[in-house]
């Protein structure tokens, strides 16, 4: 292995301290004794324990969890629905846009979707009443439209791997295509299907302006519920939280990450 | 299963496949154009080709893969042009094996019986048995990637034979095996398929591999089946040049019909404007362009004139040594080469010619085959 140069080693050292140095002291001043989030005034992990009492944030924190496995969840049908489409059923016609209109979301603008997805569920409800109102249930739908490109790239890649032969021999073997999908391929792609879930799950736990966008009266999610609390003054209780939120969503890519990884190299 | 069929002639055996006129297209192209075959119970029979010449999607529309755009298959007397692969009795071994990676040895071969119904304790059974028959039955529990190329070879055989199809079809079986292991290989399948009586069809590319295991052999060419035969037949008897080159070597010499005795006739030569003796069953009639083929292994090279009713004379202007033998290159006339192949049967002989030797080349007038096509 070769060895980098001092000012190269500098230079990647500054690079990761200006990425990682706000999150770290974000960490660090969790553990802060002071109210004042600026002061560091000894270890201590009251805020944790004041986090638990402070049922606003609590509330916000499970909702958000809901959200996001519900989302992660119809993210990964809808995705893998159409990366068996885009992989498996040769070049139908529309394929393009059908494969461009599912990968949009992947570089639309947050805004013009939380928007878009608004005026869509007003003009919903004026013309079939539903939804009724915005809650949660607009969030998660919300969510699943953008999630649902993550996931079918993810599968994409996989079943694009796959050796097709392995589908054909259970046909082959007189298993019925559902049977076939289901004992041989989903077996297979299932490493990318947990991953294309973790991932659509970090995305939907921290999402705040789509969430901002669609929620309604009493379905403030965490990250819009931090946002506003910080608006206010910051506390050392959003610390905390957020260190939590970060460990969470660190873990979950990280296994993502491995999953797939494990997927490239069978 | 079944006791070692008997060896009956094939043509009194029932058909086992039957393709009427067979086509599939592939937008423009044609990849299998209007093909009739029969195959009986019991043969082992290959289609042999280069890469594109039809024979897999042939396979494939056997197994089920494929449609016909027009014509019918017929399997043990049953229409099965539309059904689909879970509805045939055929299986497959693919050039991939496409082993299960996720499941175990026995879980694979067990799969396709899981799909019927069998009971637990018969499925068992017949798992051992065809582990057994392909002497793996220790390796039930290991995975696909804890095999060698040659077991998941096994492995796939004993898959698609577990549920005792009516053909099994042979997607070049051998294709990734090396060569040792290849040849080997060869003669246990067809040890294998005289033991259990099922009718193998099998797709190749190589010629020897065809040659060795075949009861019979289809030749295919752009989409069309060029000519069925055992393997002797179409290597001694080729109906047209592209299958007399395509199998092994063969010196191909143009001419025109001199004179016709029965079976055999005297041919000019374009080349030299000499005679040549050859033999044909086609009717021929005196003026007809024609090529003779003869065998390189057909001909033999002395240093003087036998006065053999076919001599060519001619000069030695490359010599391939091949170990087993040597392949001379004779010119006999100018761009009209010729080759000889002379066995080494001992170490200690010289070779018998060397570069620019004058020499002279004859053949046994059945040993020419008369092409016209």
């Amino acid at each position: 292995m070769k060895r980098l140069s001092p000012w190269l080693m500098l230079a990647v050292v500054l690079g990761y301290v200006f990425l990682y140095g706000p999150i770290l002291s974000l960490v660090v001043y969790s553990f802060n004794a002071s109210k004042l989030v600026t002061v560091w005034g000894g270890f201590s992990t009251k805020w944790y324990a004041a986090l638990l009492e402070n049922d606003k944030l609590l509330d916000a924190a499970f909702l958000s969890l809901r959200i996001s496995v519900v989302s992660a969840t119809g993210a990964v049908l809808l995705g893998t629905l159409s990366a068996i489409a885009l992989v498996r059923f040769g070049r139908f016609r529309g394929r393009f846009l059908f494969s461009a209109m599912t990968t949009a979301p992947l570089v639309m603008p947050e805004v013009i979707t939380g928007l878009s997805m608004l005026l869509l569920f007003v003009s919903l409800q004026h013309a079939i009443g539903w939804p009724d109102g915005r809650s949660p249930l607009t969030i998660a739908i919300a969510h699943i439209t953008f999630a649902t490109a993550y996931v079918s790239v993810v599968v994409q890649a996989r079943l694009a791997q796959m050796d097709r032969s392995l589908e054909e021999a259970a046909l082959d073997l007189g298993a019925r295509p559902l049977r076939a999908f289901l004992t041989v391929t989903l077996p297979l792609i299932a490493p990318s299907l947990i991953a294309g879930w973790l991932l659509a799950f970090t995305l939907s736990l921290d999402d705040l302006v789509v969430a901002s966008f669609v929620s309604g009266p009493g379905s403030s999610t965490l990250p819009m519920v931090v946002f506003s609390s910080v608006r206010l003054g910051l506390s050392p209780e959003v610390n905390a939280l957020a260190t939590i939120l970060l460990a969470t969503v660190a873990i979950a890519a990280i296994a993502a990450g491995v999953l797939a990884n494990r997927n490239r190299k069978t | 299963m079944t006791g070692p069929a008997a060896k009956q002639p094939l043509d009194d055996r029932p058909a086992a496949l039957i393709l009427e006129g067979v086509t599939r297209r592939f937008g423009a192209t044609v990849a299998v154009d209007a093909v009739d075959l029969t195959v009986r119970s019991g043969e082992l029979f290959s289609l042999l080709g280069a890469s594109g010449c039809g024979k897999t999607t042939l396979l494939r529309m056997i197994a089920g893969f494929e449609i016909p755009n027009s014509g019918r298959v017929l399997i043990d007397g049953q229409d099965v042009t539309h059904a689909p692969p879970y509805e045939r009795p055929v299986n497959m071994v693919f050039q991939s094996y496409a082993l299960f990676p996720h499941m175990t040895v026995a879980q694979n071969v067990a799969y396709g019986l899981k799909q019927t119904g069998m009971a637990r304790s018969e499925r068992d059974d017949r798992v051992q048995e065809v582990l057994a028959l392909v002497e793996l039955d220790s390796f039930g529990r290991r995975r696909p990637d804890q095999l060698s190329g040659g077991q998941r070879q096994r492995v796939a055989l004993a898959r698609a034979l577990a549920k005792r199809p009516k053909i099994l079809l042979l997607d070049e079986p051998l294709g990734a095996l090396d060569r040792k292991l290849r040849e080997r290989t060869q003669f246990e399948l067809v040890n294998l398929q005289e033991r259990i009586g099922t009718t193998f069809i099998l797709v190749t590319h190589d010629q020897e591999e065809a040659m060795t295991m075949s009861d019979r052999i289809a030749i295919m060419q752009g989409g069309h089946i060029l000519q069925i035969g055992p393997p002797r037949e179409v290597y001694e008897y080729p109906t047209s040049r592209t299958v007399a080159d395509f199998i092994g070597a063969a010196n191909l010499l143009e001419g025109t019909v001199a004179s016709v005795e029965g079976r055999s006739a005297e041919i000019r030569l374009q080349a030299t404007g000499g005679a040549a003796m050859a033999e044909s069953d086609i009717p021929l009639k005196t003026g007809d362009a024609v090529t003779v083929m003869v065998r390189p292994e057909k001909i033999q090279a002395h240093r003087a004139s036998t006065g053999a009713a076919n001599e060519l004379s001619g000069t030695v202007i490359d010599i391939a040594y091949l170990g087993d033998l040597s392949i001379y290159h004779v010119q006999i006339a100018d761009g009209v080469r010729v080759q000889v192949a002379i066995a080494n049967r001992r170490h200690a002989d010289e070779a018998p010619f060397t570069w620019d030797d004058a020499v002279f080349l004859s053949w046994h007038p059945g040993d020419g085959v008369i092409l016209i096509t």
